[in-house]
């Protein structure tokens, strides 16, 4: 649905709405699937990322919003120097992903505080992103709504389980999507919810014997 | 928000409101925000907006492949030698927005960053010649507002989807909207406006040298800035268009997609093929913009 702010906006930090404030939102979306701001970064940059952004401030875009500035901060145009700040260490890279990857597709491989993390996504047009890819696991995240994902044994009750913990909460599901890897093996879970997600929820549904790991992830600006 | 020009005139004449109330009331409804918490919102936006041209208007912008800035504040400077004041001023504020984008600035991406140039520039002039008080200019942007929600769900506003035409061609429909009801025009005026304003925009392409947005771009906000108030200007003279505002946009959407791709965005023709073009993209970007303080 349109809305009349899509429309009398985004207020950002030109020049483009696809190639700046759609790359912010990627690294916004990198790091809160990370869990905070990454001591190393090494970014892919696939398509018209790596033949357009340094023109477009892709670079600095990708660095601001793996700091956690979001679309509309002037500190943007400093980015290389704001990141140096934040302790990133990055390393940019041109690569070529195939055909059927979105052309202005970014692979990010982060780590912070000994943990590694692996998050693909793209940009798909007006500001709006699309995470597909977290740590091999296919996904589909566009950082509007809080999000929880877990990876779970293929087995029945786990999400009407999981439904039950937010349903006692009181917390509306937006989306939820489940894929899994084979009959009885493991399913990937993905949860969109209109309200944050509680340290509560989150300690409840780990404590689960069934459950691999779960991650939450902030909605982003 | 409305998914024609004909609906949202069509409520208004059958509610008695005016068309920014029936903006905003579709606003409220669907998004669950107060009409105050919505008027707040794009009083901001205006104020956004208008030091957008403050700023590139110094002169001092630079985008950081060195292809824009500084123009916006030559052609203020020089004034009019051939139009009226007014008319060169549209240009200068068209261009000093696109000049602040290109140079990673603050601006306000409606409909789209790389049309962002053209409903500030004649919204923030026809404002101060016509002395409008800023309650009346947050109505002019609704009107904008409603016009580019028609447009978006009935064509498209993305350069990549269908060519230049539905950035600034729209932008050049909403902008002629505000200003047609802000002085005074009726609510056929300026639906007549939409739609003079779109058919001077139909088939435009999207060419822009080395894939930035900057090159035709900043001039291509100049003239949609001029399309616009010239559209604004024939509709309060009463003057008609036998296509209504809706089929116009359904044809902008249609040209759109018969547009060949080489033109959508992509740098692979028109005036980003163009050999001295090609040559200008060569040159290495500088490590960051300058002009706009943090």
């Amino acid at each position: 649905m349109v809305s009349l702010f899509d429309i009398l906006g985004p207020v950002m930090v030109g020049p483009s709405s696809s190639h700046t404030a759609g790359a912010c939102r990627l690294g916004l979306m990198a790091r809160a699937i990370l869990g905070g701001t990454p001591e190393r970064a090494r970014i892919r940059l696939h398509g018209s990322f790596a033949a357009t952004g340094e023109g477009h401030g892709t670079h600095r875009a990708l660095l601001g919003g793996l700091i956690g500035l979001p679309p509309d901060d002037l500190r943007l145009r400093n980015a290389y120097d704001e990141a140096e700040a934040a302790g990133l260490e990055w390393t940019f890279e041109n690569v070529d992903l195939g055909d059927d990857a979105h052309p202005n597709t970014a692979v990010f491989e982060l780590e912070r505080a000994g943990e590694r993390t692996v998050v693909r996504g793209a940009s798909v047009g007006g500001g709006r992103i699309e995470i597909t890819e977290i740590d091999g696991f296919p996904v589909s995240l566009g950082g509007d709504y809080h999000t929880l994902i877990v990876l779970a044994r293929d087995e029945p009750g786990t999400i009407a389980t999981i439904a039950g913990i937010f349903a006692k909460e009181g917390v509306n599901l937006a989306t939820m999507r489940v894929d899994r890897t084979g009959r009885h093996k493991d399913a990937l879970m993905t949860i969109e919810l209109d309200e944050p997600i509680s340290d509560k929820a989150l300690e409840e549904i780990r404590s689960h014997r069934w459950l691999h790991w779960a991650r939450r992830i902030e909605k982003i600006a | 928000m409305h998914r024609s020009i004909e609906s949202l005139i069509r409520e208004s004449e059958e509610t008695g409101k005016s068309l920014p109330e029936v903006v905003l009331q579709a606003e409220v409804e669907e998004s669950g925000r107060s009409a105050e918490e919505i008027r707040e919102r794009i009083r901001k936006t205006l104020a956004i907006m208008r030091a957008a041209i403050e700023e590139g208007l110094k002169g001092e912008v630079r985008s950081p492949s060195g292809l824009t800035g500084g123009r916006a504040a030559r052609l203020w400077s020089a004034g009019p030698r051939l139009l009226g004041p007014r008319v060169t001023e549209t240009l200068a504020r068209a261009i000093s927005t696109l000049e602040v984008n290109a140079a990673m600035g603050l601006i306000v991406a409606a409909p789209t960053a790389g049309a962002a140039g053209v409903l500030p520039a004649i919204l923030v002039g026809v404002s101060e010649y016509l002395e409008l008080d800023e309650e009346r200019q947050i109505d002019a942007m609704l009107v904008a507002g409603g016009v580019g929600g028609v447009v978006a769900q009935r064509a498209s506003l993305a350069g990549a989807e269908g060519g230049c035409q539905a950035e600034t061609g729209t932008a050049a429909a909403m902008g002629a909207a505000a200003v047609t009801w802000a002085a005074g025009g009726t609510n056929q005026q300026v639906a007549t406006s939409v739609a003079l304003a779109l058919q001077g925009m139909l088939g435009l392409i999207c060419d822009p040298i080395g894939g930035l947005v900057e090159i035709p771009c900043i001039y291509r906000n100049a003239s949609a800035a001029m399309q616009a108030i010239a559209a604004a200007e024939m509709a309060l003279a009463g003057l008609d268009f036998p296509v209504p505002a809706d089929e116009v946009i359904d044809v902008m959407g249609e040209v759109g997609r018969r547009m060949p791709v080489a033109y959508r965005e992509t740098a692979q023709g028109g005036l980003a093929a163009a050999p001295s073009a090609r040559k200008l993209v060569q040159i290495q970007p500088s490590r960051r913009p300058t002009g706009i303080s943090a």
